[in-house]
């Protein structure tokens, strides 16, 4: 999100599902295995393709499923997207194919990134990521010959520790195009999660306060210290990826969780393990006893979704209700009323409220974004933020006719190579994402019956040339390891990989991908390099 | 601007949009035409005959959902001739569907049995033989029962127009046809998503869902709008829930970001909810390296409060972490940053948006 805030002054997806459905001419997918992980938007999108015939350029490592529709599939090399996005806007600029106008008209920076992109000719673009030349040249012309086109990532453009300079390079692309601002276009971070767009609304970030006012700012602070009566902290926080590793050092010395698993979400999970085993004390409000719950001195029974009132912010900015359909099972309470009660007992009375509703009350006074999103307006179809007030219809896209920030930055980045490259001992490229019948950590979907039982087990992807040289067969179990950790699953042989390539879905506590993982970070996003780090495997 | 016509529906006259079907256009206006293939969500193929209307000046009765509106026809949905057809093509389908009504699971919000019912069809007056075919439950979310196949194309179109994976076609000819994968194997070695779109939009008992089978008639069940808890698309659907437990999944059309679609984990993915494993009670460690055990919410809360306000006192706010999350609600996550910034005093609050 750091990389889009920079360029356009909005750290959120800029278009939303309809337009890019209905209206973009070309999809430029990077980073996102669409039609496994935001499944119904990768539907969509397959309609577009064979309904109306937009073309679909898929740019993934793995013969990922969306890539069989794709008018063209880039296999780069795990590591490389800014060499070949770089690539790609040399073309475009070396024969004259960008938007000029936009450029003049909407940017700034556009000297310095000519400049940088110069640096990446096809051939040099080719040899960093293994795209065949032609490839990148035709991407760009296909970019600039269909609009208007709409970019898509995941996790697999964010999870580096060029994460954040991944971002701009997209932003960039999409700048260059004319593609902001306009139906169909867009930079589209798809959200993994149901409500993780929420979650950094209401500030649950260390730098800012709901509505990204950040905290280091007087007037936020002085207006937060007014709202809740009490003097607010000016210090940036820590980020989870943070706060973890100085657990173990000692320095902090209690976490309270609400609905995480970092146990199996975060990189180099025996190290996490033993940071969370150092803190003095752990609280974990959840609904099951998940992996990190079980290290808890205190676990706290939550509800879940079917249970309660409330809303969801979704990728594309809408916020929407969700009901209460069944009673709670037990003793379980609604999150907010257990943050309220610990509150009230500490001698905070300001945070006791009497429904959800009460809670958005205070959200629409204190965040501007959401200042007319309240429950008598969200209705069947939900408000999509900025909305800030009470006469305000929504925001289906942003920058339109101006960017957040006036003028979108092109920010000129360099390809870096990985924290953690190949070498003889680890010869495997280790990438890690999810399948379509399971959910991160596989707290709710190890728990659903059917899902379980279509994708009962972990296994890790590996190449029929690779298998056959190691002497492994399709569902033989192997040994797999990091300079971190070893875990064993089974192995899929299977052409999703490239040769030198491994994947494994990261669900599976009983093999848990993390324990291989990295925590190397971007230095300015804080996202750990999930996607890329080094393996051996062998035959068990 | 949309053009109109000007079309009379028995008798009644109405202003259609022009490119409307004489079904859409009937619909709009409020009079239900009998239809079994024709699903709002899917383009109109005409197959089952059963929607047939009577057109003024026309010798040929036409089905309402593929005959486009021209400016002054005149159309008879019920005359006696479109009467007589619709009950012959209901008493032909019906010649081949088990009556067990009874017991099935569709009795309620079956279509074909609505229009026995509104036809007064008991049996059929064409006997005869009867496809059999084994009850397919092979895969973990939805069993296959085509001898209640009426081949309307329903699921057939949905997996085309919807999903896209084209699963399943109609395999065979003739009296052989019947709905299948490729070799007409099992679903799970066909392209199959598993999105459950087919089983949604099936208009009898041919595709039915595993879960909640037994568990509750369509008019004890009540549907709550929601939106589904796993990935960031932030699709709506109805929970179908019976005496306090989800039965199932059915899709709201007008949901702004899925439009009644949905993907496996969303149609089948909600039984997590009833898992025997759900926290239903605070627990403590009362001595560290011992075992949780079962507590009430006063001893809990209180214990928390107590040691949050010692570690804050001893250690100072900056050695205290929070963390919200992306899978509670804006309220709740609103409430939880609250709390570090406003209760402990720290901005150390996050979660986990980078894994």
């Amino acid at each position: 999100m750091t990389g889009l805030v920079t360029a356009f002054g909005s750290g959120a997806m800029t278009n939303s599902f309809d337009d890019i459905a209905d209206e973009a001419q070309v999809y430029f997918i990077i980073g996102s295995n669409t039609t496994e992980n935001h499944p119904v938007l990768g539907m969509r999108l397959r309609q577009a393709v064979k309904q109306r015939n937009a073309k679909l350029i898929v740019c993934d490592p793995r013969a990922i499923p969306i890539a069989d529709l794709a008018t063209l599939h880039i296999r780069q090399k795990p590591g490389t997207d800014i060499a070949l996005l770089n690539g790609i806007m040399h073309v475009l600029i070396a024969e004259g194919l960008y938007d000029k106008e936009f450029v003049a008209e909407r940017t700034e920076g556009f000297e310095d990134l000519k400049a940088k992109v110069m640096e990446y000719p096809p051939e040099r673009a080719a040899e960093i990521t293994g795209v065949p030349a032609e490839q990148i040249v035709e991407a760009a012309h296909l970019l600039a010959e269909n609009r208007p086109g709409a970019l898509l990532y995941a996790m697999g453009i964010t999870q580096h520790i060029t994460g954040h300079q991944n971002v701009l390079s997209c932003a960039n692309l999409q700048m260059l195009l004319g593609n902001m601002g306009v139906p169909g276009g867009g930079v589209n971070p798809l959200r993994g999660q149901n409500n993780v767009q929420g979650a950094c609304d209401m500030g649950g970030l260390p730098n800012v306060y709901p509505g990204y006012q950040a905290v280091t700012v007087e007037a936020a602070q002085k207006k937060f210290e007014e709202a809740w009566g009490v003097p607010l902290s000016n210090q940036v926080g820590l980020t989870l990826t943070e706060m973890l590793p100085l657990a173990a050092e000692g320095k902090i010395r209690a976490l309270y969780i609400m609905g995480e698993n970092p146990m199996i979400s975060d990189p180099d999970a025996n190290h996490a393990e033993h940071c969370l085993r150092s803190l003095d004390f752990l609280v974990v409000q959840d609904i099951f006893l998940t992996e990190t719950a079980a290290l808890a001195d205190v676990v706290l029974p939550g509800s879940s979704f079917a249970e309660k009132l409330g809303t969801y912010t979704n990728s594309e900015r809408r916020v929407q209700f969700v009901n209460p359909a069944v009673p709670a099972p037990g003793e379980a309470r609604p999150d907010w009323w257990i943050i309220g009660e610990i509150a009230q007992r500490m001698g905070y009375g300001g945070l006791t409220y009497a429904s959800p509703r009460e809670i958005m009350d205070e959200i629409n006074q204190l965040t501007p974004s959401y200042g007319g999103i309240t429950y008598d307006r969200i209705g069947q179809m939900g408000l999509q933020w900025p909305c800030p007030n009470a006469d305000h219809q929504g925001t289906a896209i942003l920058h339109i006719g101006r960017f957040s920030r006036g003028l979108g930055h092109f920010g000129a980045v360099d390809w870096r190579p990985p924290a953690e490259e190949t070498d003889e001992e680890y010869p495997f490229v280790f990438t890690t994402g999810r399948v379509l019948y399971h959910y991160h950590t596989g707290s709710m979907t190890r728990r659903s019956e059917g899902l379980d039982a279509i994708f009962p087990e972990p296994v890790v992807e590996i190449n029929a040339e690779d298998a056959a040289r190691l002497e492994v067969v399709d569902g033989q179990p192997v040994r797999i390891s990091s300079r971190r950790g070893t875990i064993e699953a089974e192995a899929l042989v299977s052409p999703m990989t490239e040769p030198g390539v491994v994947f494994m879905p990261f669900h599976f506590a009983e093999a848990a991908a993390n324990k291989l993982t990295i925590a190397a970070l971007d230095p300015i996003g804080k996202i750990p390099q999930l996607k890329v780090c080094a393996v051996k495997v062998e035959t068990v | 601007m949309t053009e109109t016509v000007s079309i009379t529906i028995d008798g009644q006259a109405i202003q259609a949009r022009a490119g409307q079907s004489i079904l859409e256009a009937a619909t709009a206006a409020g009079i239900k035409i009998p239809a079994l293939c024709h699903h709002p969500a899917l383009k109109p193929i005409g197959a089952c005959r059963v929607c047939l209307v009577d057109i003024a000046f026309e010798r040929a009765l036409h089905p309402a959902c593929t005959y486009e509106v021209r400016q002054g026809i005149e159309v008879h949905t019920r005359s006696p001739k479109a009467e007589e057809a619709r009950r012959f093509a209901l008493e032909l389908i019906l010649s081949d569907h088990p009556l067990d009504c009874m017991t099935c699971e569709r009795t309620g919000s079956c279509e074909l049995q609505d229009l026995a019912y509104q036809y007064g069809i008991k049996e059929s007056q064409f006997p005869g033989t009867q496809h059999e075919y084994a009850l397919d439950t092979s895969n973990p979310f939805y069993e296959r029962d085509y001898e209640k196949c009426i081949l309307c194309r329903r699921c057939v179109r949905t997996c085309d127009e919807i999903n896209g994976v084209e699963a399943i076609a109609v395999i065979q000819r003739g009296w052989d046809s019947k709905i299948g994968t490729a070799f007409d194997g099992i679903m799970q070695d066909s392209p199959c998503e598993f999105c459950g779109m087919c089983v949604e939009v099936c208009p009898t008992a041919a595709l039915q869902p595993r879960l909640g089978k037994q568990q509750g008639r369509a008019w004890e069940v009540e549907k709550v709008a929601t939106t589904c808890p796993y990935c960031g698309v932030g699709c709506q659907f109805y929970l179908k829930v019976k005496d306090g437990r989800i039965l199932g999944v059915a899709s709201k059309w007008d949901a702004p970001a899925n439009h009644g679609w949905t993907c496996v984990k969303g149609r089948y993915g909600w039984d997590f909810v009833h898992h025997p494993e759900r926290l239903t009670q605070p627990l403590i460690r009362r001595e560290k390296g011992g075992e949780l055990e079962e507590a009430g919410w006063d001893e809990a809360l209180d214990l928390v409060a107590q040691r949050f306000k010692a570690i804050v006192k001893d250690h100072g706010p900056q050695a205290f972490g929070t963390l919200a999350s992306a899978k509670c609600t804006n309220e709740e996550n609103f409430a939880m940053q609250k709390f570090s910034r406003a209760v402990i005093g720290t901005n150390n609050v996050d979660h986990c948006a980078r894994l």
